[in-house]
């Protein structure tokens, strides 16, 4: 276990490291001078020299590189060029909107798809399987602003019981923010809930016809014991990793819901950077939520070893 | 009683992919108006007979930019799955030809493209690179082809260790040979099925793209830029936010069902839902 721990530490570290100089390349050096991409054509030649100072752009890539490696390291992200205030500032208040979307996204899709994939395994080709199945599939073909959209028609425009968009902040208690983040978490997590459920319930359905299935039900343990109890825990291995998968997807698809919804968000503020050419926010912001995925698919590989000790013998050997 | 379900997923499938292709396709000939013309007058006119879908703030015909909007949309998406199982495809059946380090090179380079947010990542190269159809197609296209390396790779490794790639070694044939002669063929019905799935995907990251003012460029109509412009007339026009995103769902829904049904057909051993 410890060894397994520490190669995938090991390959954690290298693969921060080789996503990092990935984004350095594909924003820094390969657009040529990155002032003058930030500026445009016109730029005045002053103004020019003195971002390509303030940029640090008289520096040699390789130094720019481990100056700003060295820098995120230690909390500073840089300076915003066109806010004039640190990089870490602006996104620290942006994660107060996209980490609290996420998680509600996630435990909406997990909440719902798991219980709803089991159940459908359990009564395989009955109504209730035929019935979630037929919404699953449904579920993965609508995108997910689209479904923010439908959910302002009906809920804002129709029964006016949350406003359309916009976040209060979170200074006025937990509620009014919640209540502003529940239809974007909803289409952000549904049609990742008809992914997961889809998943769920074939898994399980593999692991009903396994031996020790059978074992459970002949030494007398009922239908619903040995499906619970024995079934579920061995299904919900593979579907781990499918949530660890899952976290790409919604951090992707915040950029496009928090435009839906007027959030103040990370994927907005990504968006907006780029639209204006900030591109010291746009390279943190970047690296930031790939490393954030990488950290995520770590943990899972992590309690991919701990749900099923097998996996981690085979990956030290 | 399964075997039925099973073929009325392939059935539905074709039916719905037939519909968007027919709509895309009709529509390079005909649209009932030109799906540029404005007509202020009937701006935002409820669905009647003149104009089945209504129009938009425009005047322009909902029905007319939504078969424009399948042409663009589906252009984008097949020209990225191209370019995802062009560069995909040959990755990763040297990968598993050679083994080794160059076996180890690719997987590590998907790993890391994996580590990218997809869409997030097209964003950032559409808005630099130029919004625009042809950079939201290199941008999604971009993201297939770790997708078609793996699958490849995996399928080929798999299909190396039956007898007849044995046999075709024994006999003297080198490897791209074999790859091209016995391996690909072999694996074809795989990727096919993901070329289906990812073209649905392509659907949705390109609706996504053009929502956000990155993609097909007005005054060509897309589904994603109609959606956008709805959202402003929400409350006054509220089924313009409707039929643009029924197109997609009913494009994305045919499609994953056209792969659910033909994975069924062509190999019943891979059929495992998704």
């Amino acid at each position: 276990m410890i060894t397994f721990t520490a190669r995938r530490l090991i390959a954690l570290l290298l693969t921060l490291l080789a996503a990092s100089l990935v984004v350095f390349l594909v924003l820094q050096v390969l657009p040529g001078d990155p002032a003058s991409l930030m500026l445009g054509t016109e730029a005045r030649a002053d103004t020019l020299a003195a971002l390509r100072h303030q940029m640090g752009l008289d520096v040699p890539a390789p130094a720019r590189y481990f100056g700003w490696l060295w820098g995120m390291a230690r909390g500073d992200f840089g300076v915003s060029y066109t806010y004039s205030v640190p990089v870490a500032e602006l996104i620290r208040a942006r994660v107060a909107v996209t980490l609290p979307l996420a998680l509600m996204a996630i435990c909406l899709s997990v909440g719902l798809a798991i219980p709803v994939g089991v159940l459908a395994a359990a009564r395989r080709g009955r109504a209730a399987d035929v019935a979630a199945m037929g919404v699953a599939q449904l579920g993965v073909a609508v995108p997910n602003f689209w479904l923010g959209l439908l959910l302002i028609l009906l809920f804002a425009v129709t029964l006016g019981w949350v406003p359309a968009g916009g976040f209060p902040g979170w200074q006025d208690g937990l509620w009014p923010g919640l209540r502003a983040l529940l239809l974007p978490a909803l289409a952000l997590g549904l049609p990742q809930a008809a992914i997961l459920a889809r998943i769920t319930r074939s898994s399980v359905l593999e692991t009903l016809g396994e031996d020790f299935v059978r074992t459970a039900r002949a030494k007398g343990l009922t239908r619903r014991v040995a499906l619970w109890r024995h079934a579920v825990p061995n299904a919900l291995v593979p579907v781990v990793t499918i949530i660890g998968l899952q976290f790409s997807f919604l951090l992707a698809g915040t950029v496009i819901v928090e435009n839906v919804f007027a959030l103040p968000g990370m994927g907005r503020l990504m968006f907006q950077a780029i639209a204006q050419r900030d591109l010291i926010v746009v390279q943190d912001l970047v690296v930031l939520l790939a490393g954030s995925v990488i950290v995520v698919n770590f943990v899972v590989d992590l309690a991919y070893g701990v749900l099923d000790p097998r996996l981690a013998r085979g990956g030290a050997s | 009683m399964k075997g039925v379900w099973r073929r009325r997923n392939l059935l539905a499938g074709l039916v719905l992919t037939a519909v968007i292709l027919a709509a895309a396709l009709v529509s390079l000939v005909w649209t009932p108006y030109p799906p540029t013309a404005i007509d202020i007058l009937h701006k935002l006119a409820h669905p009647s007979r003149a104009h089945p879908l209504g129009t938009d703030p425009f005047g322009r015909d909902v029905l007319s930019m939504i078969m424009v909007g399948a042409r663009n949309s589906l252009l984008v998406s097949v020209i990225a799955v191209a370019l995802g199982a062009g560069g995909g495809i040959p990755l990763g059946a040297l990968a598993a030809a050679r083994g080794g380090w160059v076996d180890d090179l690719v997987m590590r380079a998907t790993d890391l493209a994996f580590a990218f947010p997809a869409l997030l990542t097209a964003v950032m190269i559409t808005a630099l690179a130029g919004p625009g159809a042809g950079n939201a197609m290199i941008a999604i296209g971009l993201f297939n082809i770790p997708v078609f390396a793996r699958l490849t790779r995996g399928a080929a490794m798999a299909v190396g260790k039956r007898e007849f790639i044995l046999a075709a070694r024994a006999a003297g044939r080198g490897d791209i040979a074999i790859t091209l002669d016995h391996v690909l063929p072999n694996i074809a019905a795989v990727l096919m099925v993901q070329a289906t799935i990812q073209f649905a995907l392509g659907i949705i990251a390109d609706a996504g793209l053009s929502y956000l003012g990155l993609g097909t460029q007005p005054p060509q109509p897309s589904w994603g830029k109609m959606l956008n412009d709805a959202q402003t007339y929400i409350y006054k026009a509220p089924l313009l936010a409707v039929f643009p995103g029924l197109a997609i769902t009913l494009a994305v829904l045919g499609l994953n069902l056209l792969g659910d049904g033909l994975r069924d057909l062509l190999d019943p051993r891979l059929r495992r839902a998704r």
